[in-house]
C-alpha cells in the first residue's frame, strides 16, 4: 500500500485544505484544486515535509516535476533532499536539445519534453505531480527517464483520484499519494 | 537593482548563480540569446544559494504572499514563501486557473497576453513579491502588480533572478522596487 496505512495526522488538514471546483474544466468533472493549499501554510508546509521524509536520504538525485504544478511541489522537495529539479514540459518551452514523448488524452494525444543531459544513465529519479487520474502524464514522464537510463523509484503526488485507475496503468512503478479522492 | 549594489558586492554566491545559467542562442527566434534556467535548477547548490538569498532579503519583511508568474515563477517563488511563512499564490495564463479569477491584459511584442489570479486569494493590505525568473520588458511583471493592486494588495518589490538590458539602471518598474541577481549570461564571440 502506498498511501499512509495509518493516518498521519497532518493528512487530514491537507485534504480539507484541497478545494473541489464542480463542473471544471467542463462539465461533470469535479477538479481538485491545490491553489487554496497553496494558501495555507502550515498544510502546505506538512506536504512537503510528508514527502521529503520520505524520500530523503533513500540516494534520489532527481526530482521530475511535470508541468506546471509538479514546478510548484517539486522544487522545494529536491531542494530539501539534495536533489537536481528538472522540469518535464509542454512542446516548445525548453530551449536547447529536447527528447520528446507522446501520449493519449481523453481526445487526441499531447508531447512531454525533458531536456537532453539534464539526467544521467543510473541515476535514482522521483516523478512528482499534483494530481494522477488516468496516469497518461505520469506515464509519458517514466518513459522519458528510461529512455536515458534513469531510475524511476516512485511517483509522488498529493492527491489520486482512484477510480480512474492510474495506479494500475503505472505498472510496477509505485506510487505515494497523500490524499485519496473519490 | 541588483543585488550586487545593494549589500551583496562580491557575493560568490552571485556568481556561482551565473555560472550556472545557460544561454541558448536564437530561441524562441533568430536574435533572442534566451537565458535558460533549467540549468541552475540542476546545481543543488546554486539553487539553494538563489532560494537563500531571497530568503535572507524578505524574512523579515512582514510579507504574507509571494506570487509566481507561470511557469518559471513557480519553479522559484514556493521554496521562499515556504522559507518565510508566505502563501505562494500563482498568476496563471487564461484558462488555466479553476473557479473565480480576475485577468489583466498585457502587451507582447506581436499581439497581448493576459495574467490570471484567483478572486480571494490575496485579501486587501497584504504585503506581496512578485517572482519570476527573468525579467526583460517588464510587460509581465506590470501587469502582476496591476492584478495584485486592483485587489487592495500592496506589492513590496518585484524579484527576479536575471535582469535584462531593459531594466538596467531602473531601480523600479512600475513605482515598485524591482530586485534582481545576475545580469544575462553572454556566450564569447557571438554574433
Amino acid at each position: 500500500m502506498a498511501s499512509q496505512d495509518e493516518q498521519d495526522p497532518r493528512i487530514s488538514k491537507i485534504s480539507s485544505a484541497i478545494r473541489v471546483i464542480p463542473n471544471f474544466p467542463k462539465p461533470g468533472i469535479m477538479f481538485q484544486d491545490i491553489t487554496t493549499l497553496l494558501l495555507d501554510t502550515k498544510a502546505f508546509r506538512d506536504t512537503i515535509d510528508l514527502f521529503v521524509e520520505r524520500y530523503g536520504g533513500k540516494d534520489i538525485s532527481v526530482v521530475a516535476g511535470i508541468e506546471a504544478r509538479g514546478f510548484i511541489f517539486g522544487p522545494p522537495i529536491a531542494l530539501a533532499i539534495g536533489a537536481k529539479f528538472v522540469p518535464m514540459r509542454k512542446p516548445n518551452k525548453l530551449p536547447g536539445e529536447v527528447i520528446s514523448e507522446e501520449y493519449s488524452l481523453e481526445y487526441g494525444t499531447d508531447i512531454m519534453e525533458m531536456h537532453v543531459g539534464a539526467v544521467q544513465a543510473g541515476e535514482r529519479a522521483l516523478i512528482i505531480d499534483d494530481l494522477i487520474a488516468t496516469g497518461g502524464t505520469l506515464c509519458a514522464a517514466i518513459k522519458l527517464l528510461e529512455r536515458v537510463g534513469v531510475h524511476v523509484v516512485e511517483c509522488a503526488c498529493v492527491i489520486e483520484l482512484p477510480e480512474l485507475k492510474g495506479r494500475e496503468r503505472l505498472g510496477d512503478k509505485p506510487l505515494f499519494v497523500l490524499v485519496s479522492s473519490t | 537593482m541588483f543585488a550586487a549594489e545593494n549589500g551583496l558586492k562580491g557575493d560568490p554566491r552571485l556568481q556561482a548563480i551565473s555560472d550556472a545559467i545557460r544561454v541558448v542562442p536564437h530561441f524562441p527566434k533568430q536574435g533572442i540569446m534566451f537565458q535558460d534556467i533549467t540549468t541552475l535548477l540542476l546545481d543543488h547548490k546554486a539553487f539553494k544559494h538563489t532560494i537563500d538569498i531571497f530568503v535572507d532579503r524578505y524574512r523579515d519583511m512582514d510579507i504574507s504572499v509571494i506570487a509566481g508568474v507561470e511557469a518559471r515563477g513557480f519553479m522559484f517563488g514556493p521554496s521562499i514563501a515556504l522559507a518565510i511563512g508566505a502563501k505562494f499564490v500563482p498568476l496563471r495564463k487564461p484558462k488555466k486557473l479553476p473557479g473565480e479569477v480576475i485577468s489583466e491584459a498585457y502587451e507582447l511584442e506581436y499581439g497581448t497576453d493576459c495574467l490570471e489570479m484567483h478572486v480571494g486569494a490575496v485579501p486587501p493590505g497584504e504585503r506581496v513579491i512578485v517572482i519570476d525568473d527573468l525579467v526583460a520588458t517588464g510587460g509581465t511583471l506590470s501587469a502582476a502588480i496591476r492584478l495584485l493592486e486592483r485587489v487592495g494588495a500592496q506589492v513590496v518589490e518585484c524579484a527576479c533572478v536575471i535582469g535584462l538590458p531593459e531594466v538596467k539602471g531602473q531601480r523600479r518598474l512600475n513605482g515598485k522596487p524591482l530586485y534582481i541577481l545576475v545580469e544575462p549570461r553572454e556566450i564569447d564571440g557571438c554574433c
